[in-house]
């Protein structure tokens, strides 16, 4: 055969190949489009931090902060906001975060355990239990929390903050790990049980390490959960020196009009943490929070 | 299988630890369910209970409080007569319906665009969309304040771009500067709908590649063989099998948006425009807001917490009934 040569089938063979090369020019096209409209809000935000305020403040459009300046991220580090540096308030929010993850990593690879590895009566329960409290809006918690918190003298305290972000962190903690601890074999333990590992051996040197992936995965989850918390921090902190982060960020806008740079600069130190985060477990976090509907 | 069949199997003797084999699952979930009983669970019945109480300053001061009196459903009906409510409700529904649909369009649109492109421009892709995602929702609602900020937003700046004539024929206006966007209720909730699914929507896109990625090829090329068109597929293959995925991203995008408060907190500069408000803020605004009506607060708060059940008690129990639970 000369298909070769036949002209009509070479046109149709080069239509297809133009259609196809359309086709892959459209698609990314449109990726460039969802590129720029998920990018240009956080680059922004980038941005404005090192403009001088006459970029910032005018009715012009200057895409790259031609007059790039560090002035508003040395303004709120050394100066600050209600009275103290943005390092404070960074670390403030380190301290709740780290806090939390701490006490919500053991609590939740516990439970985890319990409800993956054990048949037991309430066990179903305790999982629609799980469920429905994280239906549950932070509002209804947030009145009767605030007046224990007060009684208790945790008031003020970071460490009531902390009590309280455990709960509020946990449930979906347990919900998240428990896929993980479902997904390690059962026949890896019943050998070293088999073996005559104790129970404790087994957990600590057989399956710890299998789940530990998971468990960073869940733990940076709830990191940012406390990290990003705004209206618990609101109600339990009234101190200056005790705001965390996302409460801070609201004493720039001002009577007077808004620092932009000056929030700008802060909202970005607040985000950089986060965004390392969820880049390095981006993964492990989508089959996390869709375990067990993807795997079909 | 459980631990017990093991060791019977084994002919191993139980390990004089002494503690019964069946016991230990509820010894591993001590600290979690006492965790959840004081800091979820009771704190929901107090909520609960408070809706029928009047607490203000003489209940909550330090010195001296005075107990909580009885008001029965006194709460709820003043919260029933009150303007307030209904709009927030109103702004409560609307916003989630509208910013939930949206989320998942945008979402699952994306996701079927990341199956398609070559892999390395969909990494470069998702890493973008991450960043969006990644942003603390303190700094979303701070970020879409300065973009549709009156003066100086980059909103404003783009809507000037736009020709006269059709500016004046969509809109009634050409000149876009100094057009307060978070001022009225109405341009507030457009502008925190953009903020909520700009941020939400790559979650779904995540997740709607992972699920489509779970799709076995030979179900495409079985239908490619019998000739059926892309919407086609799309319709018998991809959506059955992603039906589950699609249940989950459905029920976690409501709860998240009925619940919104982070950037509505910031694009209001606080609880200030009242007509602005949705369920959340407007708990929170009665309650801690001079004078505290927490009893009041507490009503609103239940309220939401039933119509948050109602709306996703079908989708619970779709997940109970699957393997979920099980």
């Amino acid at each position: 055969m000369t298909t070769l040569t036949n002209p009509q089938v070479r046109r149709a063979r080069d239509s297809a190949r133009t259609r196809k090369k359309l086709r892959k020019a459209a698609l990314n096209a449109t990726a460039a489009v969802v590129f720029v409209l998920a990018m240009f809000p956080v680059y922004w935000m980038v941005s404005t931090g090192f403009k001088t305020n006459d970029q910032i403040f005018t009715t012009e459009f200057i895409p790259f902060p031609t007059s790039f300046t560090f002035e508003h991220f040395d303004r709120v580090l050394s100066e600050g906001v209600a009275g103290n540096s943005i390092w404070l308030y960074l670390r403030n929010s380190a301290i709740v975060a780290l806090g939390t993850v701490a006490v919500g990593a053991v609590f939740s690879l516990l439970a985890a355990t319990a409800v993956s590895r054990f048949r037991f009566r309430g066990r179903t329960s305790f999982l629609i239990t799980l469920l429905i409290v994280q239906m549950v809006p932070a509002e209804a918690l947030l009145i009767p929390l605030f007046l224990s918190v007060k009684r208790l003298g945790l008031y003020d305290q970071l460490l009531g903050l902390i009590v309280v972000n455990v709960g509020l962190t946990l449930p979906f903690g347990i919900w998240m790990l428990r896929t993980f601890v479902a997904a390690v074999p059962k026949s890896l333990e019943e050998a070293a049980w088999i073996d005559g590992a104790s129970r404790f051996t087994t957990f600590w040197k057989v399956l710890f390490p299998l789940v530990a992936p998971g468990l960073v995965a869940t733990s940076i989850f709830s990191f940012i959960t406390a990290w990003n918390e705004l209206i618990f921090a609101l109600v339990l902190m009234s101190d200056p020196s005790g705001y965390t982060m996302p409460v801070a960020l609201q004493y720039f806008f001002g009577q007077r009009g808004t620092d932009w740079g000056a929030i700008m600069a802060s909202s970005t130190l607040m985000t950089i943490p986060v965004i390392v985060f969820f880049l390095l477990v981006q993964r492990r976090m989508v089959s996390g929070l869709v375990a067990g509907a993807v795997k079909g | 299988m459980t631990d017990t069949s093991i060791a019977r199997r084994s002919h191993r003797p139980q390990k004089a630890s002494g503690l019964n084999p069946k016991l230990i699952p509820y010894v591993l979930l001590i600290p979690g369910v006492l965790v959840m009983a004081a800091l979820l669970l009771y704190p929901m019945i107090q909520a609960g209970i408070m809706s029928f109480q009047k607490v203000g300053i003489p209940q909550i001061r330090d010195v001296n409080p005075r107990p909580a009196d009885w008001v029965g459903w006194e709460n709820y009906t003043k919260i029933f007569e009150n303007d307030i409510f209904w709009s927030a409700l109103r702004n409560t529904l609307v916003f989630a319906f509208v910013a939930v649909s949206l989320t998942l369009i945008v979402g699952t649109g994306v996701g079927v665009l990341l199956q398609q492109l070559s892999k390395r421009v969909s990494t470069v892709l998702i890493v973008a969309i991450m960043f969006a995602w990644a942003v603390p929702p303190v700094a979303q609602g701070v970020i879409w304040r300065w973009l549709f900020d009156a003066e100086a937003g980059i909103v404003n700046w783009a809507l000037n771009l736009l020709p006269d004539f059709l500016s004046n024929a969509l809109f009634g206006r050409a000149d876009w500067t100094g057009v307060p966007w978070l001022n009225e209720a109405y341009t507030v909730y457009i502008a925190l709908i953009m903020t909520v699914v700009w941020a939400s929507f790559p979650f779904v896109a995540v997740s709607v590649l992972a699920g489509l990625k779970s799709i076995p090829n030979e179900l495409y090329e079985a239908a490619r063989v019998d000739g059926s068109s892309p919407w086609r597929t799309f319709r018998s293959v991809t959506y059955p099998l992603l039906k589950p995925v699609f249940a989950v991203l459905t029920i976690l995008s409501i709860i998240w948006d009925f619940k919104v408060f982070s950037q509505l907190y910031v694009l209001l500069n606080g609880p200030t425009n009242r007509l602005a408000f949705n369920l959340s803020m407007f708990s929170y605004a009665e309650a801690f807001r001079p004078p505290p009506k927490m009893g009041s607060g507490a009503a609103i708060a239940v309220i939401l917490t039933i119509i948050l059940l109602i709306v996703t008690a079908f989708y619970v129990r779709q997940m109970i009934k699957s393997e979920e639970v099980q």
